[in-house]
């Protein structure tokens, strides 16, 4: 029972921990909202599923950034659609990225848009390894109240 | 009493995982849609939803001209623009195509809330 308890408590320090350092923003908690014994893991189904997708997004700007001369209109397309789904878990360091990167494309910044693209890489692996061991811990902890809705 | 119906129109894989399950969480029995165009042949072949929550930037069809359409075709019920721009012209733009309330993204369950109680009345 005390170890459980620890374990929630770790569970409980991490989550505050990425929101206290901005990783993560109120979206998050409202995913969390539709979490209930039905779909228990349904936060991390959607962010494995962010993962999954943006990578394909990451890919696609990638190639548009080695492109010469650069298509803005294109880039800042690619990066609406990732700002977009990153909005959606509450990834708030990756969405500030992105704004910025929006921000150099009107400006027709290229080397802008590179040095934050890298800079937003940073931002999305780091959340990923946090969440990544968010989750982990979360299931070992075992379901506690707070992680469900009320009924 | 008979419960609403939704459809989600949105090209993002991610957001019609999450609409659908704030939708799940209100009993509100839904399905979804990749686009305009695909909005526009589920209500040729019959269907009727009490909300259709449509997002505005998709491929082949986007949410203004599905809206505009569906409004065309006499579709009365709710339409519930949801975008990543808060104000400005998209959002006239999306409003003036014949919506009946606008939201940004990302949907909450408070703004999802907000657009059933007025299904309702």
């Amino acid at each position: 029972m005390d170890q459980r308890n620890q374990f929630h408590r770790q569970v409980a320090l991490m989550r505050q921990s990425l929101f206290d350092q901005g990783y993560i923003d109120e979206q998050f908690v409202q995913l969390e909202e539709l979490q209930d014994d039905t779909n228990p893991n349904f936060v991390e189904e959607v962010v494995t599923l962010y993962y999954r997708d943006s990578a394909r997004l990451i890919v696609s700007i990638e190639q548009a950034l080695d492109k010469s001369p650069l298509d803005f209109n294109k880039l800042d397309s690619l990066m609406h659609q990732f700002k977009g789904s990153s909005s959606s878990i509450g990834a708030r360091k990756v969405k500030a990225e992105c704004t910025q990167f929006r921000e150099y494309c009107k400006a027709e910044n290229g080397e802008g848009c590179m040095r934050t693209f890298q800079q937003m890489k940073k931002e999305y692996a780091t959340l990923k390894k946090r969440l990544e061991a968010y989750f982990q811990l979360a299931r070992q902890a075992g379901p506690s109240q707070a992680a469900s809705r009320p009924k | 009493m008979v419960k609403p119906t939704a459809l989600v129109v949105d090209d993002n894989k991610l957001n019609r995982m999450i609409h659908g399950k704030l939708l799940d969480v209100l009993g509100i029995k839904n399905r979804a849609v990749e686009n305009g165009e695909e909005a526009i042949e589920v209500h040729l072949s019959g269907e009727k939803f009490d909300l259709i929550l449509m997002d505005r930037d998709m491929p082949v069809m986007n949410g203004i001209e599905a809206t505009k359409k569906l409004r065309a075709m006499g579709i009365k019920c709710m339409i519930a623009g949801i975008s990543s721009h808060s104000i400005g012209p998209e959002k006239e733009e999306f409003m003036e195509a014949g919506l009946d309330d606008y939201h940004e993204k990302p949907l909450t369950v408070a703004k999802l809330l907000s657009l059933v109680s007025k299904i309702k009345n």
